[in-house]
């Protein structure tokens, strides 16, 4: 099993999600990016459009972010939006 | 029953009604201010990652950029005042607004104009009974703050700051607002928001580590573009959420000290309207007694 990321997704006025993710798939301005273990540390701005989260036991999460920006350092993924919100999982 | 008596039973009876009031408002602050607490709490991760977010890249990046370069000269200046909407709450606007007068004192030395922008109906009361001019103003909601709020006085804050100093614009912006310390301290505080210097959060990579290669996508200038404005707002969201959460401390220290105070007034009241009335009794009794012997002397 590879390293897991440790993400946070936090809104304006509070944290939306947090929890371990092997995988983070984000829409950035440039297009769509897929974050694993390991990535080099980034700061990207997001387009409007859906972060999807692969939990370790396989499970998905979707979350919305509208304004924001994702920063990757040391297997931290911070998604920041001025309004996020948790759309679905399964 | 006498006078004296009537006119001390009315005192205490408003006194009780008083009391009433206070004391209601009394546990409404020390309800709020829970939840306002809880607000700033909840509004913390966020204003951490942004303000790490900023310090990557000032820590990984060496660009210039407008909201980050000191100008040359600073001609203006931008003081934004965080007061209160409502008084009854002890010193909370007064001592800001005191904060803000000192600070004006001081730039006015340097020789720099200054303009106002202020935020809760307290500050307005104030300038206006002074007769000063105000660049721009909000009002309503100063205990339960809006992000939008904060946004919306971020984007007037950052379009006077790139306007040119002959257009009207500004060189440099503080905010004024009362930071919450604890339940039974807030203190009036003072941050030069712009131009910005990031301090705070920055994370010095440890000896072992190497500096990290930070990508920025798609450049350097448009993620600090659009992370400065966020910034920004975040810190003045907090400022906004802070001063809420004061306000609601300093108003139920207030309504504490005026329900002990009307409960002090009851005391003295009551004691002395039992001394009026004991001294009424008193008279009567005398009058009674002189009245009968009176009689019962001019019987004889």
């Amino acid at each position: 099993m590879a390293k897991s990321l440790s993400v946070s997704v936090v809104s304006a006025d509070h944290q939306v999600w947090t929890g371990e993710a092997t995988m983070v798939v984000a829409k950035t301005v440039e297009g769509e990016i897929g974050i694993l273990a390991g990535h080099e540390p980034m700061l990207a701005i997001l387009a409007v459009g859906d972060v999807r989260l692969t939990l370790p036991d396989g499970s998905k999460v979707l979350a919305q972010a509208e304004d924001g920006f994702l920063s990757v350092d040391n297997d931290m993924v911070t998604i920041v939006a001025r309004k996020a919100e948790l759309v679905g999982s399964k | 029953m006498g006078a004296q008596l009537r006119v001390y039973r009315q005192k205490i009876k408003s006194a009780q009604t008083t009391k009433k009031i206070t004391r209601a408002m009394e546990l409404i602050s020390a309800s709020r201010i829970q939840k306002a607490q809880a607000r700033v709490a909840a509004s913390t991760p966020y204003s951490r990652a942004v303000t790490r977010a900023v310090s990557a890249v000032a820590t990984y990046s060496n660009v210039e950029h407008v909201l980050t370069t000191e100008p040359e000269k600073i001609e203006r200046a931008a003081v934004v005042i965080f007061a209160s909407d409502r008084g009854l709450a002890g010193a909370f606007s007064s001592q800001v607004l005191r904060e803000a007068e000192s600070l004006s004192e001081l730039l006015r030395g340097q020789g720099k104009d200054i303009v106002y922008f202020l935020v809760g109906r307290k500050a307005i009361a104030y300038f206006n009974f002074r007769n000063r001019a105000s660049e721009r103003i909000w009002t309503g909601g100063t205990d339960q703050p809006q992000f939008e709020t904060a946004k919306e006085i971020g984007e007037a804050l950052l379009e006077t700051f790139l306007t040119d100093y002959s257009d009207g614009g500004v060189d440099e912006i503080h905010i004024v607002y009362n930071r919450f310390v604890s339940m039974v301290t807030q203190v009036p505080e003072v941050v030069r928001l712009l131009p910005l210097e990031v301090v705070e959060g920055v994370e010095e990579p440890g000896d072992n580590k190497v500096l990290p290669l930070y990508e920025f996508e798609p450049d350097v200038e448009t993620v600090l573009d659009s992370l400065l404005p966020v910034y920004i707002e975040s810190r003045l969201f907090n400022a906004m959420l802070q001063s809420a959460a004061s306000e609601h401390a300093s108003r139920q220290k207030a309504m504490k000290s005026a329900s002990d105070n009307a409960d002090k007034l009851i005391t003295d009241y009551t004691r002395l309207s039992n001394n009026a009335r004991q001294s009424e009794i008193t008279q009567q009794i005398s009058e009674i007694v002189g009245g009968a012997d009176a009689l019962s002397s001019a019987k004889k």
